[in-house]
């Protein structure tokens, strides 16, 4: 179980972002995507998501092309970007079991209520989400990542809007994910402190196409 | 010496190429539409059934009307082509060929409404045939509306490409709908034809001006092609060593 | 895929329970429009009669296109449609849930308040019937269409016109046959019978195509 990507190359309107980037993920490991503004992080991260389409390169996974084999990459995947994807008129735990259910994940109350005290939500399970503030936004959105079981994590700036100790939370359950055998990709200048497993640094800048410039494809 | 294809769907080797065709087509436009028109004006008899000379009018209405269904068509295929094999060329010509067709669906309408002005005493009447260039006119508006209200050129492309498939899709069943109003009175959808007892000359007339028309588009929309290759290439180092 | 369905139809109802005013807001100006036209061309009752089939579908046009700006729009702007694309299940089927809620919640009450138009427009109870029997057909493929309409303007500045400019030609067929249906229904040897089949017929070929068109819309807009 691995995710490979060989070759990589993306173009955002007339500018192209990257090119030739190949790396390899296996599992208890860690990926850190750095790169200045505009690098294409987040395009890379929707590229891996498969939501945006690369000008050229593969990325496998479990060595399979994964826009051959959509429905096992997406059941594999995990992906939080930089909206949080919750309604203001649902409470937390509302919004926790729609998102969970619906990236094909089986349901346990029990589970989320536990995952939500846990974010440190507890009493707030209830709430409409809308008269929670912004870093309790996002620790719903966050909760996810406690009762979810895919292998692959994929992570935009997780950290933003949160506090100290979300902070710290958050990185024990990534490291905890990628302890019992988990993968992650993030962007974020946050470092993740590990007890197992390895941690690889990729920084766009180093595969920017020189001078933005498009070649002749 | 094989001669590919492919090669010339990247833009950098359509170019010089669109470049020298041009003229070729410039020059049988301007020779078939005028000896199109002028075989209608002047070989063709000065009445056609119980109209006078305005019926000559058709040698650009029907020539205009058949270019703008047909540009239509081929602004959907090339959209499909593009949206299947993700070429960048075939979206081009794609918005290039949209702007012509309108312009030729506008000429058919304009025509089609000083035609009727001169035969049926007003500019416009909800003949299915107007009605339905009317019609062809919005799918074309539609079109260029998406394609412009999108900055991000890779999805206009492929938005506005799916919007005229969808187009594609529902153009008969409006066109059943403008014809047959009212399905009672039309158990069997069956139009006369409008060639029945055409002279054959006047139909040889408005055939060579169609032809010429359609030069016409094929020039201007490989110069507009020209222009797109340009205007998305720009940072590209064979557009600056032009 | 089944409780795919479900979840996203239950959810997309209770949301709208619990935000009712947006309901109401496409049913009055349902409503509203439809009362102004006896004020713009006059009382005439015969007159009246006559443009009402026209009249009840245009408006029914119009409100369903101002609904349609909503049915994406609040999903892209908070990241759950992005999270939506990504799941599992075929994207197909999310949009045709969000379709059916979005038709419960907009096409449903039209087809409800068409009474209200019989007595604005002195109809007889036998043409209100036809009337609500077009629209109960010919709403949910107002909304399938326009879902079509509304995934490629997602996002993007001045949407809800364009939607109107891109997806209105579009509903030409059902405007026609809707309309003449009713006004078939006011005749003595009316026959409405081939508008209600050519109006199925619509209904089920935008049920096969629509969703499907929708979801690579969508895809699209997100890229």
């Amino acid at each position: 179980m691995s995710l490979i990507v060989s070759d990589l190359q993306c173009t955002r309107g007339n500018r192209q972002l990257f090119s030739e980037l190949n790396f390899q993920l296996s599992p208890k490991q860690l990926l850190f995507l750095e790169g200045k503004n505009g690098s294409g992080k987040t395009t890379l991260i929707r590229t891996l998501c498969g939501l945006f389409i690369a000008d050229k390169g593969n990325i496998l996974w479990q060595n399979q092309p994964i826009e051959e084999h959509l429905e096992v990459y997406r059941k594999a995947l995990f992906y939080l970007g930089h909206l949080n994807a919750i309604k203001g008129d649902l409470s937390a735990l509302e919004n926790l079991r729609f998102n969970h259910l619906m990236s094909g994940q089986k349901n346990n109350d029990d589970d989320l209520l536990d995952a939500l005290e846990r974010i440190g939500l507890f009493g707030y399970e209830d709430f409409p989400t809308r008269e929670l503030s912004q870093g309790q936004k996002r620790r719903v959105a966050l909760a996810r990542l406690i009762v979810n079981k895919s292998p692959l994590w994929i992570l935009d700036e997780p950290f933003v809007a949160l506090d100290v100790a979300a902070v710290e939370l958050l990185q024990q359950i990534i490291s905890q994910h990628i302890e019992v055998g988990g993968m992650a990709i993030l962007t974020t200048h946050q470092a993740v402190p590990l007890t197992e497993g390895e941690v690889q640094h990729i920084n766009l800048d180093d595969f920017a196409t020189k001078s933005g410039r498009v070649t002749d494809a | 010496m094989t001669f590919s294809w492919f090669k010339y769907a990247a833009p950098i080797n359509f170019y010089p190429l669109a470049g020298k065709v041009i003229p070729l087509f410039w020059f049988l436009a301007i020779t078939l539409t005028s000896f199109g028109l002028y075989w209608g004006f002047f070989q063709t008899p000065d009445v056609l059934s119980d109209q006078k000379q305005y019926y000559r009018i058709i040698f650009v209405h029907v020539a205009a009307s058949w270019m703008g269904m047909w540009l239509y068509a081929m602004m959907v295929f090339w959209g499909l082509v593009g949206l299947v094999f993700n070429t960048r060329l075939s979206f081009m010509m794609a918005k290039a060929t949209s702007t012509t067709g309108a312009l030729m669906a506008f000429i058919a309408l304009i025509s089609g409404a000083v035609w009727g002005k001169v035969s049926w005493g007003t500019w416009w009447d909800w003949d299915p045939r107007l009605t339905m260039s009317l019609i062809l006119m919005f799918l074309y508006i539609g079109y260029i509306a998406l394609h412009s209200a999108i900055d991000n050129s890779r999805r206009a492309d492929k938005a506005a490409a799916v919007l005229s498939l969808v187009g594609l899709a529902i153009v008969p069943v409006i066109y059943y709908s403008v014809n047959c109003p009212n399905p009672n009175e039309c158990s069997s959808l069956h139009q006369e034809s409008s060639f029945k007892g055409v002279e054959s000359n006047i139909l040889l007339g408005m055939l060579i001006t169609a032809l010429g028309f359609w030069m016409y588009s094929f020039a201007t929309i490989l110069m507009r092609v020209r222009n797109i290759i340009l205007e998305r290439e720009i940072n590209t180092k064979w557009v600056s060593e032009l | 895929m089944l409780n795919t369905f479900w979840m996203i139809l239950k959810r997309d109802l209770k949301l709208a329970l619990r935000r009712r005013s947006e309901v109401f807001t496409v049913l009055f100006f349902f409503i509203i429009v439809v009362s102004l036209f006896p004020l713009g061309v006059g009382f005439n009752e015969k007159m009246l009669q006559e443009i009402a089939p026209g009249v009840a579908w245009i408006a029914a046009l119009l409100a369903s296109m101002l609904a349609l700006e909503r049915l994406f729009a609040n999903d892209y702007v908070d990241g759950t449609l992005e999270q939506m694309l990504l799941t599992p299940q075929p994207l197909s089927i999310l949009v045709f849930a969000k379709m059916t809620a979005h038709w419960l919640l907009t096409g449903l009450p039209l087809v409800l308040v068409a009474p209200v138009v019989g007595v604005l427009y002195h109809l007889e109870a036998e043409t209100v019937i036809t009337m609500m029997l077009m629209l109960l057909l010919g709403t949910p493929v107002l909304s399938m269409i326009g879902a079509i309409g509304a995934a490629l303007t997602l996002g993007l500045r001045g949407g809800g016109v364009l939607i109107s400019l891109l997806i209105l030609p579009l509903y030409i067929p059902v405007l026609v046959y809707g309309s003449g249906a009713i006004a078939e229904s006011r005749l003595q040897s009316g026959n409405i019978e081939p508008h209600i089949l050519l109006l199925s017929a619509f209904l089920l070929l935008s049920l096969i195509f629509s969703p499907w068109a929708t979801a690579s819309a969508l895809k699209i807009s997100l890229e």
